[in-house]
């Protein structure tokens, strides 16, 4: 049985602390299908067929810059393929339908 | 006329990228590619074209070391708090600490090893993409190295079991678990290292791996632990994309080269996932406060992200889900009770220690696995039994192992579980037993590499493991009292139970 890329979803895990926090409500309000998951010290966000972070939305939330890089700091795995990381967005989708 | 001086552009991520990672590669003059990159060539993969692999990360020097110093620093200031508050009081209970022991004996002295062969790889992969991926993925091999044996030292001043774990992982029978599958991938060539490391271990098993130690150690208080964890999981998400991108990479290069990745993915992914056995009655058995099943991580963790995502996208190249995936997905029902019932038997010879779960546990364990958990209740019921009139169960002979996975064999057939499963192939002459189809395939692939596997049984037998008996053969492995055996009663039991009347005692604090 195969799903399109479209359903299929793809996702972040994100560790869950304070500076974490505007990234993770940056990111569903970016991705409005997203669900969001509390798991012991962390928080999985997934998405049908992409998920993205852009710079604009977590720098307006945190009240300061955030270059796309400083994402490192907060996450902890993914499922998906990492298919753009530039200076001002982040995006998570399959490769192929 | 006045020259305004023209503000510093800023170059983008990518030109960044290009002008300090791709742009600092030069062909060589005086000696042939072959010459520079030998190693490339031996395992009958074909790439045409190096430059196009891709790093979806586009990291450089300066902006890796400038957030790895960051991730530092947020560790040591949680590590130090712990440390001063006397931090570890608060764990749910001292058996919770069995998890780390094994992590630290088991799993950190192969984030060393990792190091060493990403550090080989950033020497001679052709392209200087992946070198410059696998530079980074060795600094950070040696940064989780370093970052768990000091957060776990901690303990080792107050419990049993942390004391020896380098020396034990060359040594001890369940060690030889993890430490034989990662010298497997050690000797095999730099394209199987990175499908058996890069992709199997790094993107198909990683969470199952690591996120369930990590949450264990956020819900019992192992603040330390979890902040080690995660920090190093940051870095994972780097390490996972390289397993990715080399798997692309090979299948897009040449259609020669599916056959091959695809055998490497039947191969460690059973290879891994043996090893996964020791995570699975971790989670199920040996964390006071539980997390999640085994059963409900591996249908999370691999049933839903790989099978239901990942092996769609290759499926393109015409790869399929490794073969025997159907054994693993069966085996989720009982894996673990599988694995901690031979754990607890054998824990007399081993740097942790193992108890019957509580009734409580097992009404847990019950409502995780309806189906198989009952089977495995009558044991711990009569087990109970046992040790009312004064008889914990240890086995004092040795058991058999598996000639590849190396674990005792005590895995039964699927929907059999009292039969034990067992399999051999003849080679050359003699005999060798497997614990599942998944350990004969791959023997059978290669039998000239796993008829040299040091198995601790066949060693101790042979005379060279310090004894012929069992106290012999502890001292040998480094083991002092109180480090294995049951744990009701252990050190590590009353030194808790007495630090917490104290405290009690003198109202807390
Ligand atoms: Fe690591
Ligand atoms: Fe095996």
């Amino acid at each position: 049985m195969t799903v399109s890329a479209e359903d299929r979803p793809v996702g972040v895990d994100i560790q869950e602390n304070e500076q974490n926090r505007p990234v993770i409500e940056a990111i569903e309000a970016d991705n409005p299908k997203a669900t969001v998951r509390y798991l012991p010290g962390m928080v999985r966000i997934q998405s049908p067929g992409e998920l993205v972070i852009n710079r604009e939305t977590v720098e307006e939330r945190l009240g300061r810059e955030w270059e796309t890089h400083e994402f490192q700091l907060a996450i902890i795995s993914y499922f998906g393929h990492i298919k753009e990381w530039d200076d001002d967005q982040i995006r998570i989708a399959w490769d192929r339908p | 006329m006045t020259i305004t001086p023209k503000a510093p552009r800023k170059l983008t991520m990518k030109q960044r990228y290009s002008a300090l990672t791709r742009d600092l590669e030069w062909d060589p003059s005086y000696v042939s590619d072959e010459e520079m990159f030998p190693l490339t060539s031996f395992e009958g993969i074909t790439i045409h074209d190096w430059s196009k692999w891709e790093d979806p990360f586009r990291l450089t020097v300066d902006a890796y070391t400038k957030y790895q110093a960051e991730k530092d620093k947020r560790l040591y200031a949680v590590l130090d708090g712990f440390a001063q508050s006397q931090g570890h009081l608060s764990l749910t209970d001292a058996s919770y600490l069995n998890a780390m022991k094994l992590f630290l004996q088991g799993v950190s002295p192969l984030e060393y090893q990792a190091h060493r062969n990403f550090a080989m790889l950033a020497r001679h992969l052709n392209g200087p993409g992946p070198r410059f991926a696998s530079l980074c993925q060795s600094l950070d091999e040696i940064r989780h190295a370093q970052t768990e044996i000091h957060t776990l030292s901690n303990y080792n001043k107050y419990y049993a079991g942390f004391h020896s774990y380098l020396h034990m992982h060359d040594r001890v029978w369940y060690l030889s678990v993890p430490k034989s599958f990662f010298d497997d991938a050690l000797s095999a060539g730099p394209f199987e290292f990175l499908i058996a490391i890069g992709f199997s271990f790094e993107y198909l098993l990683t969470n199952l791996l690591f996120v369930p130690f990590m949450s264990g150690a956020s819900f019992n208080g192992d603040l330390p632990t979890m902040t080690f964890g995660f920090s190093a999981q940051s870095d994972e998400s780097r390490h996972m994309t390289l397993g990715l991108e080399a798997i692309k990479f090979l299948l897009e290069q040449d259609e020669k080269n599916v056959p091959l990745v695809q055998h490497w993915i039947n191969k460690w992914f059973w290879r891994g996932y043996r090893v996964t056995a020791l995570v699975a009655q971790m989670l199920d058995y040996m964390l006071p406060r539980k997390v999640m099943s085994w059963k409900e991580a591996f249908e999370l963790y691999f049933e839903q992200q790989m099978l239901g995502g990942l092996f769609q996208d290759l499926a393109y190249y015409g790869i399929t889900p490794p073969l025997h995936v159907d054994k693993a997905m069966q085996e989720k029902e009982y894996l673990s009770h599988q694995a901690y019932w031979i754990l607890y038997q054998f824990s007399h010879a081993a740097a942790f220690t193992t108890s019957v779960p509580s009734d409580e546990h097992m009404d847990w364990l019950t409502e995780q696995y309806p189906d198989t958990f009952p089977i495995y209740r009558t044991l711990w019921e009569k087990e109970k039994k046992n040790i009312a009139a004064g008889g914990r169960h240890f086995i004092r002979g040795l058991p058999q192992l598996c000639q590849v996975c190396q674990i005792p064999m005590g895995f039964t057939e699927a929907d059999e579980p009292f039969i034990q499963a067992q399999r051999e192939s003849i080679f050359e002459g003699e005999r060798y037993n497997f614990c599942s189809d998944g350990c004969q395939y791959i023997f059978d692939h290669e039998p000239v590499k796993y008829r040299q596997a040091w198995l601790p049984v066949h060693q101790i037998y042979q005379g060279n493991c310090g004894a012929a008996d069992l106290p012999g053969v502890l001292d040998w492995y480094h083991m002092k009292p109180g480090d294995g055996g049951e744990y009701l009663g252990s050190l590590d039991n009353q030194n808790w139970k007495k630090w917490h009347d104290m405290a009690d005692e003198t109202g807390g604090n």
